[in-house]
């Protein structure tokens, strides 16, 4: 039987940079392909031009044996390739069953099309209501309508550009399952991903990328999470290093009955949490998403604030009142999940983006005045220390990559070196190597006398990273542990099941 | 109250919302598209000189109303060039035809001031009507019922055609809509075009149905009224249907309360020329205050279209 997919000696370059060199692999029928690599590996350019989005300078794509030229992406929706993007392109204000509407070629009654939309829900446990305005969705059920979109059109081969990175461990299940019985029933995927475990579980094979070149074809069940990670660096993986026998501080941050009322439809609020984290400590906080992070966040950084001062305290000094300028002078600084838009200004320079949260702690305004040059210095000091690939300070944080761009945030905060440090999600979506340099970041942030707390979906990146663990669920803190005496099942057990079972909804008739 | 006199009060309050609602209509196709085009009264400034002119000379008031059409399209598309084309500043675009069109218009309309012409007949045959009580479903001129029928027509258009579809999906986000394929400025030009054919006839009732001669600034601000109204109807046609008729019951309650004396009369004629305006956006916000209304504002509205390669 021929291969599905056969790329012989694929090179495409751009104006300075060569982004895929020679590359050449094979997808059989059926098979789940991944491609892995670090950011900037190649991986995007090499299936835009699989999807026809782009063209190779040189080098050729064959389709079952035969050799083809993917001219645009209709070219390859009709040999049977779809593609399900990292960033949906979605219109919020229309239906589920609208925006399928709108990416079908062909003119289809909105009856018929329907009627096809609910099979396929149906075929592969995809739950969703076509009448549902996508605005109301969440980012998985939004990822379901691009799935339903590529497979309505019995497509032959499927890519799947980075899917997980925004889903929850239950919704990351559910898309394994629905790719396992599309593998079933012959269609191959094509997986990109930087999240090892993932690959190890759902891949028959996997190419690595690296700098624009082939570096390896592996079978992931056969390697380590450690062993990809290190063909994908191409070096030695870092552990975190940590100082011997080092003793925690006296409690920095102590937060007493912390709650916060609730902000919206879609907002869980936190109720009645209370935890302490001392001088040293990396206190984590690990939950499926939608339990109240946000709020708990927020409330933490002080675009909520407390009505009771004592609530939250750093070494004593109640600081519950205080607004984020405010607790930022007194040494606590936050890292929100959202980078562009709510951690940064995407139409803001990096270094005027410096300004925007280290202004005080660092002396940037005098008397009303910006010291541009000092924002500029530090802004260098970030991209150097942190290794952002950015063209410099005047860059806009929107042109950055997203892994890029949470390297710029972390490193904006972690070198104001605040005494106490709230990040969300600090390494999502960043690859393999930036997020062992991120870890050691908070991990020396920490020797050096600062309380950090760390709220993750990534158990790995928890156990890897924390002191003491507590687990929130529907805006409820569990006791905290120390992180060598709790299992993985005890934390899955304390995550509970409620948002996953609520996933299982039936398909409203 | 007389029949008569009820009746009477029907058929002005229809005429008086027949412009606003038509210019709201245009105005509406063009905002769900994901521009926001503040030019209105202007070109139904143009709108109504046009037709003055073509019904003065010719007499023919369908061929004015089809030239006021066309003369909406030709100012529209200044806009469209400038703000599609050339990714000018919408807001600023607006305003600067607005003042255009006014000038136009008046330089246009220099010598016709004060001439009067015949205001275009009501589209039955006087024996249908003959009955007070048909007057209020059969006494209209064709306008009224072109702006009836164009409330059904967008409606119908936006909520169950393809072409509509793609209209919304444009003004949604229009950088999706042109990776699957759409033209966005092609699709925005068309909508701008129906925006100035829906303003210059518009522009073309006030002449025609209203006051049968021309004045300067003869549209009296109704143009900012309909761009209004169609935010506070929260882009919904029936709902513009609604706010444009308070409108015209508002303004007739003024021309009965002039005529009539009583307690109403009392009321200063300045305070009843702003009353309209203010009801109805008073009454409109009220409605629009509910949660759904800004979920239904289109996400690109305004902005410029700019593709990143």
């Amino acid at each position: 039987m021929p291969h599905r997919l056969e790329l012989t000696g694929i090179t495409k370059a751009f104006p300075g940079v060569l982004a895929n060199d020679n590359v050449s692999f094979s997808v059989k029928p059926g098979e789940i392909h991944a491609l892995l690599g670090e950011n900037g590996a190649g991986k995007s350019t090499l299936v835009k031009m699989i999807y026809g989005i782009m063209q190779p300078d040189a080098g050729s794509i064959a389709w079952d044996g035969e050799v083809v030229t993917v001219a645009n992406p209709k070219a390859a929706r009709k040999l049977g390739v779809g593609m399900v993007f990292q960033h949906f392109s979605l219109f919020e204000a229309l239906t589920v069953l609208e925006n399928i509407a709108l990416g079908m070629d062909a003119k289809i009654p909105s009856r018929e099309l329907e009627a096809r939309i609910r099979a396929v829900m149906t075929q592969y446990g995809l739950l969703l209501d076509p009448h549902r305005t996508v605005a109301t969705l969440s980012v998985g059920e939004r990822q379901r309508i691009e799935i339903v979109r590529a497979l309505l059109l019995d497509p032959k081969l499927l890519i799947m550009d980075e899917p997980t990175s925004v889903l929850t461990p239950q919704e990351v299940e559910q898309l394994f399952e629905v790719l396992r019985k599309l593998a079933a029933q012959g269609c191959s995927i094509l997986y990109i991903s930087h999240k090892l475990h993932e690959i190890k579980a759902l891949c028959d094979t996997a190419t690595i990328l690296r700098g624009g070149k082939l570096v390896d074809t592996c079978d992931p069940k056969q390697e380590t999470s450690r062993s990809m990670a290190e063909k994908m660096i191409g070096a030695g993986l870092k552990d975190i290093v940590r100082a011997e026998g080092r003793a925690l501080g006296k409690p920095k941050l102590v937060v007493s009955r912390l709650k916060t009322e609730k902000a919206g439809h879609f907002d869980v609020p936190v109720d009645d949490v209370s935890f302490t984290v001392k001088a040293g400590e990396i206190f984590g906080i690990a939950g499926v998403a939608g339990n109240g992070q946000n709020a708990l966040l927020d409330a933490l950084s002080g675009e909520i604030r407390s009505d009771d001062k004592d609530a939250i305290t750093i070494d004593g000094y109640g600081i519950g009142l205080l607004d984020t300028t405010g607790r930022r002078k007194r040494g606590l600084c936050a890292v929100p999940e959202e980078r562009n838009g709510h951690a940064a200004v995407g139409d803001f320079t990096l270094s005027d983006n410096s300004i925007l949260t280290a202004r005080d702690r660092l002396g940037m305004v005098m008397m009303g005045l910006i010291n541009s040059g000092a924002a500029k210095t530090y802004t260098g000091k970030v991209i150097a220390d942190f290794a952002v690939k950015a063209l410099g300070p005047a860059s806009t944080a929107g042109s950055l990559s997203g892994g890029n761009l949470q390297k710029y945030i972390m490193g904006r905060e972690i070198l104001q070196k605040p005494s106490v440090l709230v990040v969300s999600q600090p390494t999502w979506g960043v690859d393999a190597g930036a997020a062992a340099a991120i870890h050691q970041a908070l991990v020396d942030l920490a020797a050096a006398g600062s309380a950090i707390v760390v709220i993750s979906q990534d158990l790995d990146e928890l156990r890897a990273l924390c002191d003491t663990l507590a687990v929130i669920n529907m805006g409820h803190l569990s006791q905290a542990r120390p992180v060598g005496d709790v299992t993985i099942e005890e934390i899955g057990l304390l995550m509970g099941g409620v948002h996953g079972a609520e996933a299982h909804d039936a398909i409203p008739a | 109250m007389t029949p008569e006199l009820l009746v009477a009060i029907i058929v002005t309050v229809v005429g008086a919302s027949t412009p606003i609602l038509i210019a709201a209509l245009g105005e509406l196709i063009v905002e769900k598209s994901g521009v926001l085009n503040l030019g209105v009264e202007g070109m139904m400034l143009v709108g109504a000189i046009t037709a003055f002119v073509i019904v003065f000379v010719t007499g023919n008031h369908y061929l004015a109303i089809l030239l006021a059409a066309a003369a909406g399209v030709a100012t529209s598309l200044i806009f469209g060039f400038l703000t599609l084309s050339l990714s000018a500043n919408q807001t600023a675009t607006g305003l600067a035809l607005t003042i255009f069109g006014t000038g136009f218009s008046a330089l246009a309309g220099q010598g016709y001031s004060a001439r009067p012409v015949t205001l275009l007949g009501p589209l039955f045959p006087a024996e249908i009507a003959t009955h007070p009580m048909w007057r209020v479903l059969f006494g209209y001129s064709a306008l009224v019922y072109f702006a009836l029928i164009m409330v059904v027509a967008v409606w119908f258009f936006l909520k169950r055609t393809r072409a509509g579809l793609i209209l919304r999906a444009v003004g949604e986000n229009d950088l999706s809509a042109h990776s699957i394929g759409y033209s966005v400025i092609g699709v925005r030009y068309l909508a701008v075009m129906f925006g100035g054919a829906m303003a210059g006839i518009a522009g073309a009732c006030f002449p025609l149905l209203l006051t049968p001669q021309w004045a300067e600034r003869m549209t009296a601000g109704r143009g900012w009224i309909a761009v209004a109204l169609v935010v506070f109807a929260s882009w919904k046609p029936f709902r513009l249907l609604a706010g444009a008729y308070l409108f015209g019951l508002v303004v007739t309650m003024e021309l009965y309360a002039k005529a009539g004396g009583g307690p109403l009369s009392a009321i200063p004629s300045e305070l009843w020329a702003a009353l309209p305006y203010l009801a109805t956006v008073v009454v409109l916000v009220l409605i629009s205050i509910r949660r759904d209304a800004s979920t239904n504002a289109p996400a690109c509205l305004g902005k410029p279209f700019l593709p990143a390669n």
